[in-house]
């Protein structure tokens, strides 16, 4: 460890009193000599102290409300081998180029948690430090989850490779399209949609995340309207076809009535929203790999606390999490689309997806290195003000491995649905098999475009339609080794 | 009907040189080629006939272009596609798989509606061209 990384000891006791806080660097929870193990839990923390706590005092903090400590001395605590269930701080570097913002990696012995459980995890990390009084905001950036704690978790329900092989379809990104308007359309209209964008080209469409069981559209009737189009569509065009159908609902019972309903349509994929929570989806995950059924997570809510750099745990926690839980595919950005999505950083949570071995890379706001121990990949979702026109930043971007949905991108289209999606499936191959053939597809992409177009007419409004949109925004959720956005 | 199955079936039909370079692709990442046709278009037929075993030390894409062409030449009334697979830890799938050849006229497939209790429908989707014998179903008659 670099010692000049260290913060010093602010001078004088008396303030850190006042701040109300004991000091639990001399409890034990602060250790700079501590060597973590290789089956610790580690924890990389964005500390903002209050005025007068010193940096190493409040990285203990966090490391003592996140495992064994009270606000005072309990002599309880003597009567357990303490210093094993005690978090250890063990360094605390200052934030280049941000005031008062320190980075604290806390370890956590595997013997605090619970085997295979979310909640259990998240209830120790996350439970109650993110409100302590000591610091101003905190933010969990990373996590490395050891490979012992790994191996307790099921992990994806069946994982990127099962997937391509169940559905047949290899060698590109997968296609899909939310179902617009999100809200109003009858189960009869709604299925029309999912029918026209699937024999145009999609390989799946997508109920909304609040898409559930409203009075204008009950699930059963949605399912039912959906599962037609999904079977016409399939009759069309000679491909496995899917329609993410929600099963989200106010209670499990409610959640697996739907799903099986589901599977017994024939139905390849559900799909359920991150405001279930972490234990429903891990039941979810369990039911889908026992049903043979691929498993959607829409990420919904998870800008309320993964936004702001401040506070709030990152994206690449939650991807961690939900990789562990067991889902197939995820919502992780898009970086050129109308969501918040750094390049680097979205780079850094599809590499949490999907690769094996992850190493650290502070360029993509990786702090640790990751082994998943041959735990399946999860499939990223590349979701939100997407277009055909943007096909080669997208493969130069997110990769092979991926489902591109354009919703508005596809169902927009002034010939029809069908027509947009042929227009976003022709541009994908063509993109692909230009990538492969060896052209520079990131420069050349707007030409690959325009010559596809020539032989497609869907194509060719497409890109008269959407050609020059994008959103442009600076993002605020950048790794802090660049500090600006580095979309081009 | 056109079945759109495979890597590129939005595209126009890829011309050898086309094909070429797509094996080139696949055998520059180490992905090995084989060849494979069938008269049951299915998309849950996972099976094809294998044209020979998988081309694991054939390096030079003419030599799979050659075998493509013996199996157009062999069955021009059947699909015949290109496979690559990637062997690499971890992944152990296909990697890449398109079709090269089709029959003269693509029927399609029929869907079957079965109406059960509560709304439900049981959907079978039959291949029209399934109704003959294999070997025959593409043939003209």
């Amino acid at each position: 460890m670099d010692s000049t990384s260290i913060v010093p000891h602010a001078q004088g006791m008396t303030n850190r009193w006042s701040a109300g806080v004991i000091p639990y660097a001399e409890m034990g929870y602060w250790q700079p000599d501590y060597e973590p193990g290789p089956s610790d839990v580690l924890a990389a923390f964005r500390i903002t102290p209050q005025p007068g706590v010193p940096p190493e005092e409040a990285g203990a903090a966090v490391a003592g409300e996140s495992s064994t400590a009270t606000w005072t001395v309990v002599w309880t605590d003597r009567l357990t081998s303490y210093a094993e269930y005690q978090a250890k701080c063990y360094r605390v570097d200052a934030v280049p180029g941000a005031e008062n913002q320190y980075i604290a990696h806390i370890a956590y012995k595997l013997d605090l948690f619970e085997e295979g459980s979310i909640a259990n995890l998240t209830s120790s990390i996350i439970g109650n430090v993110f409100g302590f009084k000591a610091l101003r905001a905190l933010r969990l950036e990373d996590m490395r989850i050891p490979p012992h704690y790994v191996k307790t978790f099921q992990g994806p329900a069946h994982g990127i490779v099962m997937e391509r092989e169940y559905l047949g379809k290899f060698g590109r990104p997968l296609l899909g399209a939310t179902v617009k308007p999100k809200l109003g359309l009858s189960a009869r209209n709604y299925g029309r949609v999912v029918y026209e964008a699937l024999r145009g080209g999609l390989d799946f469409t997508k109920d909304d995340e609040n898409i559930n069981s409203q009075p204008f559209m009950r699930w059963r009737d949605r399912f039912l309207h959906c599962m037609e189009a999904v079977a016409k569509a399939q009759a069309a065009t000679g491909e496995v076809k899917g329609h993410y159908l929600n099963v989200t609902a106010a209670t499990m019972e409610d959640m697996y009535e739907r799903a099986e309903f589901a599977r017994d349509l024939g139905s390849v994929i559900v799909m359920i929203d991150l405001t279930v929570g972490y234990t429903a989806i891990q039941s979810m995950a369990r039911w889908a790999r026992r049903n043979g059924m691929l498993l959607h997570l829409h990420r919904a809510g998870h800008s309320t606390y993964t936004r702001q750099k401040t506070h709030g745990v990152s994206f690449r926690v939650i991807a961690k999490w939900m990789r562990l839980a067991g889902v197939d595919h995820l919502h992780a950005g898009t970086v050129v689309g109308k969501l918040e999505g750094d390049p680097n950083s979205v780079a850094g949570f599809y590499d949490t997806l999907r690769l094996d071995h992850v190493t650290a890379d502070p360029v993509r706001g990786l702090y640790f290195d990751q082994e998943w121990a041959s735990t399946p990949g999860v499939m990223p979702v590349a979701s939100g003000g997407i277009h055909a026109g943007q096909m080669h930043q997208l493969l130069h971007h997110l990769g092979e491995d991926v489902i591109l949905q354009f919703g508005g991108g596809t169902i927009g289209h002034p010939m029809g649905i069908a027509a947009g999606a042929t227009a976003n499936r022709v541009a994908l191959e063509a993109m692909i098999k230009a990538r492969n053939e060896g052209r520079h597809f990131l420069a050349e992409g707007p030409d690959i475009l325009r010559a596809a177009a020539k032989r497609s007419r869907e194509l060719d409004i497409a890109l008269s339609t959407w050609g020059d949109v994008t959103f442009d925004y600076e993002s605020t959720d950048t790794p802090d080794v660049t500090p600006t956005p580095t979309l081009t | 009907m056109r079945i759109t199955q495979g890597t590129f079936s939005y595209l126009p039909e890829l011309t050898d040189g086309e094909i070429s370079a797509q094996i080139a692709y696949a055998l520059g990442n180490g992905w090995p080629c084989s060849v494979e046709f069938t008269d049951d278009p299915h998309p849950r037929n996972a099976y094809w006939e294998m044209w020979g075993l998988p081309m694991f030390d054939l390096r030079d894409p003419a030599g799979v272009l050659h075998e493509i062409n013996e199996c157009r030449r062999a069955y021009p009334d059947h699909y015949v596609r290109l496979n690559a697979y990637d062997a690499g830890y971890g992944r152990q799938t296909t990697a890449l798989s398109f079709i090269v050849h089709r029959p003269a006229a693509e029927p399609g497939f029929r869907l079957d509606r079965t109406e059960t209790a509560d709304r439900r429908v049981r959907y079978r989707m039959h291949p029209y061209a399934l109704d003959r014998p294999a070997g025959e179903r593409y043939r003209a008659r």
